[in-house]
């Protein structure tokens, strides 16, 4: 079985190990640490409301807007007492998953 | 009307169903790449061997207009057949009889022979070719599908269940197939999904083919749903008769004796393994250099190939073999291999069939996603499986064997009956350039050479901690065998283990980390 591998390289606990990668460890992505002074989609649909603008202040559990998704129309509300900073969306606007909705200061 | 015109009679309303969903509906199905139901069951059963049940059952559907509706055989055919000479229970759905739909009495049908199959204690083939729930029939259908469900899972460790996917196998019904021990799929034909394309298409804006959201390939390689794949249904159809002869007709017996046979003489189990366990090599040139006539039947070969599972003989006897892989992710545990070895090993047990382990990994993958998506609970099905386990098992650790890797490949601690390990076995809670940068970190961070110091370092871990030897001499391990005596001693183990009785305590059932 004398076969001449081409490998690529694997580090576990500090020793590097010649071997082939799958698929799925290649394609995975890199973790990254969550921005809460962003609110982004995590499902697609349609913002049906907008209750927010740019410059407005926002307290912790306020309703920001409406994403009506999967037939349900979902509040979404304030994570933390802030000033929006910015509104990506309009009214009635479909998006997209993990888009970008409102910034807050 | 006498017995001949008696005859003739039967003889004319045989011929009427057998046309299935009537010439149109064949030539469609065939335009397809696809063999009708009942010439797939006759292609797959020995010779002249079906006989098939309820040719004459009808619908009882009467809204929507289908009591003007005839569908032959409610579009499913049952019988009894011989498969490699093993009596079997099968099923297929005729798509071209409504699309292969699901009514209540095709369920009805369906779930007589799974009946029959339990109380004749024989394996039981499903056919999957169908549209769906026949929505005509509204809650009946689901009904069906229930009835279905609850069957395949009572008979989960009792017979063989095999689900043979040929066309599309969507919504509530893939959950037969996925309760069943082995699934079979043909590229471009095998469709599986909860939620079709169109569904999610409008829910969630995303674009996707039905062969790439669910198709063979796809569940071969990234779900795992998949057990076999094959390129063609003649293809699928001799795996399915290969997997016979490896398997027991139920958890009473035992699989068929084959007459023995050494491995092939090309597979020299010295020159496979390299010393440097850094280096690659493919463990199934292992397990062909210890099997009878070098012949493994891989299971999900194309999923999660950093463990390999399949089966193998010694002595004629059938053996499930679970190996880690150093070519692929360096032979590692992670969420997927772990789940697809703990489920074989469930299998094998469930069917008196002996494990042998072998064992080459550095551990766990690390990684964030690895964490999150729940190795934990992942990686712990494979400490479960191994533990409950009683049919013989016995372990040969080839090279590392480090940290939780170490305990969770069938180890003396999860009570293996024989542990052998080969002389260049390393066995160890990590590597030693891992143990010795712990160890060792004042020395090496204090040392005019720090560098120097760390090979010095790793150097002495090795010689002290990277053998058999600490292991065997606290009886973690039997032997240290050589290479070469590994087929040996493993047809020595199995032979000693013929009569082996093991018992757990008793219980309803455990609560397996699913």
């Amino acid at each position: 079985m004398d076969k001449k591998i081409k490998c690529k390289s694997l580090i576990i606990e500090g020793t590097k190990y010649r071997t082939h990668l799958t698929k799925k460890f290649e394609n995975r992505t890199n973790w990254e640490k969550p921005d809460e002074r962003k609110i982004i989609s995590f499902i697609p649909g349609t913002i049906t409301k907008l209750n927010i603008k740019k410059g407005q202040k926002i307290k912790k559990g306020q309703v920001l807007f409406i994403l009506e998704a999967m037939k349900m129309k979902n509040k979404v509300c304030s994570p933390l007492s802030s000033k929006i900073k910015e509104v990506y969306v309009k009214n009635g606007e479909s998006i997209s998953k993990n888009q970008i909705i409102l910034e807050f200061e | 009307m006498s017995l001949k015109r008696k005859i003739k009679d039967l003889q004319k309303r045989r011929e009427e169903v057998l046309s299935g969903g009537g010439e149109k509906a064949i030539e469609k199905q065939v335009a397809m790449g696809k063999l009708t139901a009942r010439e797939r069951i006759i292609e797959l059963l020995d010779e002249d061997s079906f006989h098939e049940y309820d040719l004459f059952v009808e619908h009882e559907a009467r809204d929507f207009d289908m009591d003007k509706k005839i569908l032959h055989g409610d579009g499913v055919i049952i019988g009894t057949g011989r498969l490699y000479g093993a009596p079997v229970c099968i099923y297929a759905q005729d798509f071209t009889v409504a699309g292969g739909s699901l009514g209540l009495m095709h369920a009805r049908k369906i779930s007589k022979i799974m009946d029959h199959a339990m109380k004749m204690r024989v394996p039981l083939i499903g056919i999957n070719d169908s549209g769906g729930a026949r929505v005509q029939e509204g809650v009946n259908s689901l009904a069906g599908y229930g009835e279905i469900f609850y069957r395949n899972t009572l008979a989960s460790g009792v017979i063989p269940q095999i689900s043979v996917i040929l066309g599309p196998c969507a919504g509530g019904a893939v959950y037969s197939p996925a309760l069943t021990d082995f699934v079979f799929v043909v590229d471009k034909i095998s469709k599986m999904f909860i939620t079709g394309p169109e569904v999610i298409k409008t829910v969630l804006g995303e674009e996707i083919s039905m062969e790439d959201l669910g198709g063979a390939k796809v569940h071969s390689e990234i779900t795992g749903n998949a057990h076999f794949y094959a390129e063609s249904e003649a293809e699928c159809f001799s795996q399915i008769k290969k997997l016979i002869t490896y398997i027991p007709w139920n958890n009473t017996n035992k699989a068929k004796q084959f007459p023995p046979k050494n491995p092939k003489p090309e597979y020299k189990i010295d020159d496979i393994v390299p010393g440097d366990p850094k280096q690659p090599y493919d463990i199934i040139d292992v397990i062909k250099a210890v099997v009878d006539d070098s012949e493994f039947f891989e299971v999900q070969k194309l999923w999660a190939s950093n463990i390999v599972i399949g089966f193998g003989r010694l002595d004629g006897e059938t053996i499930g073999f679970v190996a880690n892989q150093p070519l692929v992710l360096a032979g590692v545990l992670d969420v997927d291999s772990s789940d697809k070895a703990a489920r074989f090993i469930r299998y094998c047990d469930a069917f008196n069939i002996p494990i042998v382990t072998l064992v080459d990994l550095p551990g766990y993958l690390p990684g964030v996603d690895q964490e999150h998506a729940g190795v934990i609970r992942h990686g712990a099905k494979i400490l479960y499986a191994y533990s409950e386990a009683t049919v013989p098992k016995i372990t040969v650790i080839l090279r590392k064997a480090y940290g939780g890797g170490y305990i969770a490949m069938n180890s003396r601690h999860l009570r293996a009956d024989f542990v052998f390990a080969w002389p260049g076995a390393e066995i160890a809670v990590m590597g030693p350039e891992g143990a010795a940068n712990i160890i060792f970190r004042k020395e090496i961070a204090s040392a005019e050479n720090p560098e120097e110091m760390r090979k010095k370092k790793i150097a002495e871990y090795k010689e002290k901690f990277a053998n058999p030897y600490v292991a065997a001499a606290k009886g973690y391990v039997d032997s240290v065998i050589e290479p070469e005596e590994t087929r040996r001693i493993l047809l020595h183990s199995i032979q000693v283990s013929a009569h082996k009785a093991e018992t757990r305590p008793i219980k309803k059932h455990g609560i397996p980390p699913f």
